[in-house]
């Protein structure tokens, strides 16, 4: 049989899930370096949060009156905070279809590792950059004067409910960046489907108004429902909200939407990955 | 005899785009093996398919003696690919890219960074270690791309053009590398579009064209096939190329052709270099003025002419345009 040159001692004692944790961490870290290192970070994880709070809460601030002498502005931002995270996941749409167009995907296909790793180690390291946009978004907030007005472990609860959302999201941009053909359109595709969802919610006004379909979809967005749950547990204004299901379980919803979407979306882009031999 | 690499039959259609028709190829284990065609030929759908990348539409291949399309896992293990295109990241330093393809291949910690390393010293990018790869030159990146694919000491290489956009110095360096891999053992796949790159690393040599194999055969056995060496005489003026050719016809291994219209004379000539000495002083005993003498290596657009009667075409020289503007853009 072959008697080829042995490889490099390779270490072979650890157990697969072992081996599967510490390539995820390998992926992971040369993801977070890529981001800290790349032009297009201060763009999606500085600029565009800040830019977002700002623009709306001055823009809207104080022209959409919402009743009962609420501060629209408190109402608005935990709004704004979904609506950027989701923003926020094209920088994964780019980034895999970058990646994906250079040789360096290829290079990842041909190594004897478990393939799901890159992209679960992938998805993890996003988090680095959805956390940093989330922070940097919440600092901005209060400078504009957005503020919490319940205990501690309750404002936890609903940054948790945001970071679950935008995990769920960037399974979801990983998919979209690994199923266009080129960066040109990633870069539209990646918000493409941002901008009805963001607008068709309760972000910028109560669901109440609407047309009924466009009341029902706009309940039942994933959107509306973090940031429904969001004003809950920051114990910003809730207004309009109905008696429907959804509106009465936001939080239960917002958690049950970012499950599903993890589930489905990591399958399938996972899966895509590996199946990419056309 | 052992087949490191044995492919039958191998298939490929891109929504309609026959790439690759019934492609024969068996690389013996521990030989080099060059996959000479012009741009569009098919060479990198072959390594694709062979490095598990891509699958065949019909056809089998076996790489270290497993199949290349249910046992990917297993060939995986056992080869390391530079493609065509960088395969580094550029915003990490050579030093971190190496390193991470070291764990990622499972090497030990202290291992991984000693590999690093050393390859860092053998490809002469240890000053430049740690410098992102934004800052290196084509043929810097090259190499450490080349690098990348040899941490875990691969026993199957597949090298996709790899010195295309090199500076000869650069060429050179990488032909070095590649024969000092296989003098340790290992077994080399390489494409290329230059019959000299094939000729100096490849001990058999493999045409294609169009998706399907024109020749198969040592440097020797092609050259022979398309007629070796050429002698071009250029003259002063068209009278004297009958005299020319009458000269020349001792030295001659087939028929001398000449051209008015570009006043040259070329013979077919057998026995290197040696042969231009002779020609020159057999020219000065006729007393025979030339404007210029060269012996010319046959080229590959030579092989194509001979082997297949058309040169390589229009279509894919906008496919080598498209090719560049790619790599300059990676
Ligand atoms: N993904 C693809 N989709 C459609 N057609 C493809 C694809 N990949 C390759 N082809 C076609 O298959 C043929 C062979 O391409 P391939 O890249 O293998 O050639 P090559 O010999 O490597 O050329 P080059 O010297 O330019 O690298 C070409 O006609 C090319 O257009
Ligand atoms: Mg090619």
């Amino acid at each position: 049989m072959m008697t080829t040159t042995t490889p490099t001692s390779v270490d072979s004692h650890r157990p697969p899930l072992g081996w599967f944790v510490s390539d995820c961490v390998a992926i992971g870290k040369r993801q977070i370096k890529t981001f800290l290192r790349s032009p297009s970070t201060f763009f999606f994880a500085l600029f565009q949060p800040v830019l977002f709070v700002l623009l709306f809460s001055f823009v809207f601030g104080g022209a959409i009156p919402i009743g009962n002498g609420l501060n629209y502005r408190e109402f608005l931002l935990p709004g704004i905070f979904a609506q950027t995270v989701t923003f926020a996941v094209a920088a994964a749409t780019v980034g895999i279809a970058e990646d994906a167009q250079k040789g360096i995907m290829d290079r990842f296909r041909t190594l004897p590792v478990n393939q799901a790793s890159v992209m679960v180690g992938r998805s993890f390291s996003e988090m680095v950059e959805r956390i940093m946009v989330i922070s940097i978004m919440s600092l901005t907030g209060l400078v504009v004067g957005w503020r919490t007005h319940t205990p501690w472990t309750q404002v936890l609860g609903g940054y948790g409910i945001y970071l679950l959302f935008a995990y769920a999201l960037t399974w979801t941009g990983l998919f979209v960046g690994l199923t266009v053909p080129n960066v040109q359109v990633a870069q539209t595709a990646g918000v493409a489907w941002v901008f009805p969802l963001t607008f068709l919610s309760n972000v910028f006004v109560p669901t109440k108004g609407m047309p009924h379909f466009l009341q029902v979809f706009a309940e039942w967005n994933p959107i509306s429902s973090v940031a429904l749950a969001g004003r809950q547990q920051f114990g910003n204004p809730v207004v309009g909200v109905g008696t429907s299901w959804p509106t009465q379980h936001a939080a239960l919803l917002a958690v049950g939407w970012s499950l599903t979407l993890i589930a489905v979306f990591s399958t399938l882009a996972v899966r895509r990955f590996k199946a990419k031999r056309d | 005899m052992t087949l490191a690499i044995e492919a039958r039959g191998i298939d490929k259609t891109f929504d309609g785009v026959r790439a690759l028709v019934g492609i024969d190829l068996d690389v013996e284990q521990g030989t080099v093996v060059g996959l000479l065609g012009p741009n569009g030929a098919g060479k990198t759908t072959m390594v694709r398919i062979l490095s598990t990348l891509i699958l065949p539409t019909a056809g089998y291949a076996k790489v270290a003696g497993f199949d290349v399309v249910t046992q990917s896992d297993e060939v995986r293990k056992s080869i390391g690919l530079t493609g065509q295109y960088a395969a580094v990241d550029e915003f990490l330093t050579g030093r971190e890219n190496l390193r991470m393809f070291g764990s990622l291949y499972h090497l030990p910690g202290k291992l991984a960074k000693a590999r690093a390393d050393e390859l860092l010293e053998q490809f002469s990018l240890t000053d430049a270690a740690d410098r992102t790869l934004k800052t290196y030159s084509g043929g810097m990146r090259r190499r450490l791309d080349l690098a990348a694919s040899l941490i875990a000491t691969p026993s199957i290489l597949f090298l996709d053009e790899p010195t295309t956009g090199l500076d000869p110095r650069s060429r050179l360096g990488m032909w070095e590398v590649i024969n000092s891999l296989v003098a340790t053992g290992t077994t080399v796949l390489l494409t290329t579009q230059y019959l000299e790159e094939a000729d100096q690393l490849a001990s058999r040599i493999v045409v294609i064209d169009r998706g399907a194999v024109i020749a198969n055969g040592t440097s020797d056995e092609l050259k022979t096939q398309v007629g070796g060496d050429r002698l071009e005489v250029v003259m002063k003026d068209a009278q004297s190329l009958a005299a020319c050719a009458d000269a020349l016809r001792p030295l001659a291994s087939s028929e001398i052709v000449t051209t008015a219209v570009t006043r040259t004379v070329v013979a077919p000539v057998a026995g290197g270099s040696a042969v231009l000495p002779d020609a020159i002083r057999a020219l000065d005993a006729a007393g025979i003025q030339f404007a210029d003498i060269a012996l010319r290596r046959p080229t590959l657009d030579d092989v194509f002419l001979s082997l297949t009667g058309h040169v390589a075409e229009e279509e894919e020289a906008a496919s080598g345009k498209k090719r560049r503007r790619k790599g300059a853009g990676a």
